[in-house]
């Protein structure tokens, strides 16, 4: 019984972790190639969160199947947002970036809460309370379904930074920017489609995360953080990375949530980011560069 | 005194003096709410000078400054509320904490070699992590707070650092008189000039006989004491803690966001900076009062801030500095 | 300064370098005399950069010694070499950027003193002799790249050091500016004693300047000897053939 009991905890992990993984493939992307450190992360995939919410009140639309929409207009934002924006502090030190960033998580936070106000709100699909038994497993629908699809967005990103020539060259603009910029590669135009797809992976997450938790405008820093663990454990700018350290962040999180109390949960993402920054900086799956 | 003015014009010395003089005389000028207003301007221009003095000094960016303003806020009370200490003595130990995390992390962090935007997740992660064990400990409140008891608020009772908002504003204004002096007279030392270096390029001063271990070491001590001072202030101010605010991120963010307005790396930025933005949210809180909607004050607040880094990235002070002509010519750049 | 003589010994005993798959420096030795000018030349990648680094102790040799006289400077810090008596200066000029000439200069000299108004003074010095007296207050962003190349050596020259090693100071430089360096540093060696050691690929300055010449290809010494001696070399002549002008 208890080790049915960890097991249903570590699939649901797993599950949530690859959520986690989609949303911090989209800090990977933007941080691999443009360099930027997106202090703003959590606030986007909110407002992610908060489309979906949107589109499933007014047009009784399924989160799943409103995430090429939210997905796309986040990519819309993430692109003006770099191209308007961020683009402007490309050459200034870095903690000027972050507190741009920073700036502009607040604009998004207190917009949120203008627009939605500050109460959790969430929605309910008609599959909300059923389950799939696997063997001696019995698995959320929700869950199985969002990491599904948290997978093929996974997927068909993989697909496109390894097929697409757009994104073979955005993959060339990170690895040597000069060298892209030189072969006549537009990196301005690149560096926004960059951050687009960034964003788009963030509303992807947000969209399936909705199928799992509530939503309220102070979610974002939470999510930042969370992402910044994962992709730090996985390694910056490494895609497969994010992927693993979204999943190994979901499923120990899930079975410490059994052992500890929920409230120290977080203690043990932190502790573990601070093993990681000491002991691998680079993280599991990155290139030893520094 | 030499050494701030040095490279100043007789303008900016008059301006200096007045503003001096103002300050000095402000309880008498003012009411309750401006010189609670400038109370709160004050404690962001200290901690903001403690921070300066770790980037913009030493070139290592800190985003867990809460950290160490917490520990001694924390250290001081807690010794206070349970064995009466009183805060002349808690300072020490809170000073003793703070660099003793301090050191820590830059221990840790120098000797693995944690640079930029890794260094200063560390201190995010050190922060955040402190808060949630602080949260657990009953013997500091837990994350109920810990509350220290407002009583004898009659007479001014400065050793203890009970009394009226008056007392506080006299301990903070000597205090960010002092950070600024001491800051100045570092700037101009030995130290201060091998920061600099360590901060403009650390393998060109290490081949120039910098120790850049020791060096970067020393700042994060002096940064996190300085920093701890101030969390004892706080502590007596506010009479409250919880661990959240007082140790998480956006507490952090709020604490360095004078200096950076106002001009990192420079001598009167974190001043400047917290004169400009703290009266900002105060008028904001004012107009935005009568709308009723939350969040509107911190979307306008956001955009401000976006807008400086925007337009003035090298902070306020340098461009005041060039505006006012405040240089006599002899020097490099505004300080 | 005059009189005041410090000059170093510098042995290098069988020191090897890889990164990788790429042997960068293997089994170098090679003695410098107190006092002498020494220039080490050869074809790009050829490892002489390296051998710099190591001595300074910014890279550690997989193997082999390197010592000041006699002071054995592997596993030591940079500042720690630095303050035993070595100055260097970079290939690619890394002046701090918002820093005076002076306040630049000043961070070498307190490497010997603790006083900021005795380092301030020497500095000033050490701009006077590389002829950038004028520009003390000048940030190094205002001045010509030759006038950086000078601000880098009067940097290096300030920390006192026993053995200045000089990374291609020369190149990029007018044949007049070339003329005036190669004077500051016999000026230097002469009223100090100084030992130089040299990467130069302006032979002019080479053969105006040094007392040996090393070269070094793939890693390896493969000349040493006088400037006359080394450039008729038949070796030498057939790793350069093409591709410098020995002139």
């Amino acid at each position: 019984m208890p080790l049915d009991f960890y097991l249903n905890a570590a699939t649901g992990g797993l599950l949530t972790g690859l959520v986690y993984g989609l949303s911090a493939l989209g800090l990977s992307v933007i941080f691999g190639v443009i360099r930027i450190v997106n202090f703003a992360h959590g606030e986007i995939m909110v407002l992610g969160m908060f489309a979906t919410l949107l589109i499933f009140r007014h047009l009784g639309i399924d989160p799943l199947a409103s995430l090429p929409i939210v997905a796309a207009g986040l990519f819309g934002f993430g692109f003006l947002l770099q191209d308007m924006v961020v683009r402007r502090v490309a050459h200034l030190a870095d903690h000027m970036q972050f507190l741009l960033m920073a700036a502009i998580a607040v604009v998004l936070i207190s917009l949120c809460l203008m627009l939605f106000g500050p109460d959790a709100q969430g929605l309910q699909v008609d599959y909300a309370y059923e389950s799939f038994a696997i063997g001696p497993l019995l698995v959320d629908k929700v869950r199985v379904y969002a990491g599904l699809a948290a997978l093929t967005v996974a997927g068909l990103l993989f697909a496109f930074f390894r097929y697409a020539p757009t994104g073979k060259a955005i993959r060339a603009c990170g690895d040597n920017p000069v060298g892209a910029q030189v072969v006549g590669l537009n990196l301005r135009r690149l560096y926004a489609l960059t951050f687009g797809i960034g964003t788009a992976c963030l509303g992807a997450a947000g969209a399936i995360m909705l199928l799992l938790v509530d939503v309220h405008p102070y979610l974002g820093p939470s999510y930042t953080l969370l992402a910044f663990i994962i992709v730090i454990i996985g390694g910056m700018g490494s895609l497969p990375g994010a992927l693993l350290g979204g999943i190994l962040i979901g499923v120990s999180e899930a079975v410490a949530g059994l052992i500890l109390q929920p409230s120290l949960k977080s203690a043990f993402s932190f502790g573990l980011l601070i093993l990681v920054l000491l002991l691998r900086p680079q993280g599991l799956l990155g290139k030893a560069v520094r | 005194m030499r050494r701030i003015l040095e490279g100043a014009s007789p303008r900016a010395r008059v301006l200096l003096a007045a503003l001096g003089a103002l300050l000095l005389a402000a309880p008498f000028l003012v009411d309750s709410y401006v010189l609670s207003v400038l109370i709160i301007v004050l404690f962001f221009a200290y901690v903001g000078q403690a921070w300066n003095l770790m980037l913009g000094f030493a070139g290592q960016l800190s985003l867990g400054h809460a950290l160490f303003v917490g520990i001694g806020a924390y250290a001081s009370a807690a010794l206070f509320v349970h064995f009466h200490l009183p805060p002349w003595a808690g300072v020490f130990a809170a000073v003793a904490l703070a660099v003793l995390a301090g050191s820590v992390i830059g221990y840790l962090g120098f000797r693995f070699s944690i640079r930029g935007a890794y260094f200063a997740l560390l201190t995010i992660a050190f922060a955040e992590f402190t808060g949630i064990a602080v949260a657990h400990v009953d013997w500091l409140g837990g994350s109920g707070g810990l509350f220290l008891p407002v009583s004898n608020r009659a007479h001014d009772d400065l050793a203890n650092l009970r009394g009226s908002p008056t007392m506080f504003y006299y301990v903070i204004l000597t205090l960010t008189a002092g950070a600024l002096a001491l800051c100045s007279w570092l700037l101009n030392s030995r130290l201060g000039l091998y920061w600099k270096a360590i901060r403009e390029d650390q393998e060109a001063a290490e081949a120039l006989g910098v120790p850049l271990f020791r060096c970067k070491m020393i700042a994060v001590a002096i940064s996190s004491g300085l920093s701890g001072i101030g969390g004892v202030w706080y502590a007596f101010y506010y009479n409250n803690l919880f661990p959240e605010t007082t140790f998480g991120t956006s507490h952090s963010i709020e604490l360095i966001l004078a200096t950076v307005v106002g001009g990192v790396g420079t001598l009167f930025g974190p001043i400047l900076g917290a004169f400009v933005l703290t009266p900002l949210g105060e008028v904001m809180t004012a107009l935005t009062e009568g709308i009723g909607i939350d969040g509107v004050k911190p979307f306008f607040w956001g955009l401000a801030v976006a807008a400086i880094v925007l337009f003035r990235p090298s902070g306020l002070w340098p461009w005041l500095y060039r505006l006012l002509a405040l240089g006599n010519g002899t020097r490099g750049g505004p300080r | 300064m005059a009189g005041r003589r410090r000059a170093a010994r510098l042995a290098l005993r069988g020191v090897s370098k890889r990164f990788g798959g790429l042997q960068a420096v293997s089994d170098v030795s090679f003695d410098v005399a107190a006092g002498e000018i020494h220039a080490l030349i050869g074809p790009n990648g050829a490892g002489k950069t390296t051998i710099f680094n190591m001595i300074a102790g910014m890279i550690r040799p997989d193997s082999g010694q390197i010592l000041l006289d006699d002071i054995p400077l592997v596993g030591r810090r940079p500042d720690q070499i630095c303050r035993a008596g070595v100055g260097r200066t970079f290939q690619i000029v890394r002046p701090f950027s918002q820093l005076t000439l002076l306040e630049n200069v000043a961070v070498g000299a307190l490497s010997w003193t603790d006083d900021i108004d005795t380092a301030r003074a020497h500095a000033r010095e050490m701009l006077a002799l590389l002829g950038l007296g004028g520009r003390a207050e000048a940030l190094p962003g205002e001045i010509t790249l030759p006038d950086r190349k000078c601000l880098e050596v009067a940097r290096a020259l300030a920390t006192r050091p026993k053995l200045l090693m000089l990374d291609e100071v020369m190149a990029g430089l007018r044949p007049a500016e070339t003329d005036r360096m190669v004077a500051v540093f016999r000026r230097i060696n002469r009223d100090t004693g100084v030992t130089i050691l040299l990467i130069e690929h302006v032979m002019r300055a080479v053969m105006a300047l040094s007392d040996r010449v090393l070269v070094l290809n793939n890693g390896r010494v493969i000349a040493d000897g006088s400037p006359r001696e080394v450039t008729r070399d038949p070796e030498v002549l057939a790793c350069y053939l093409g591709s410098e002008d020995l002139g």
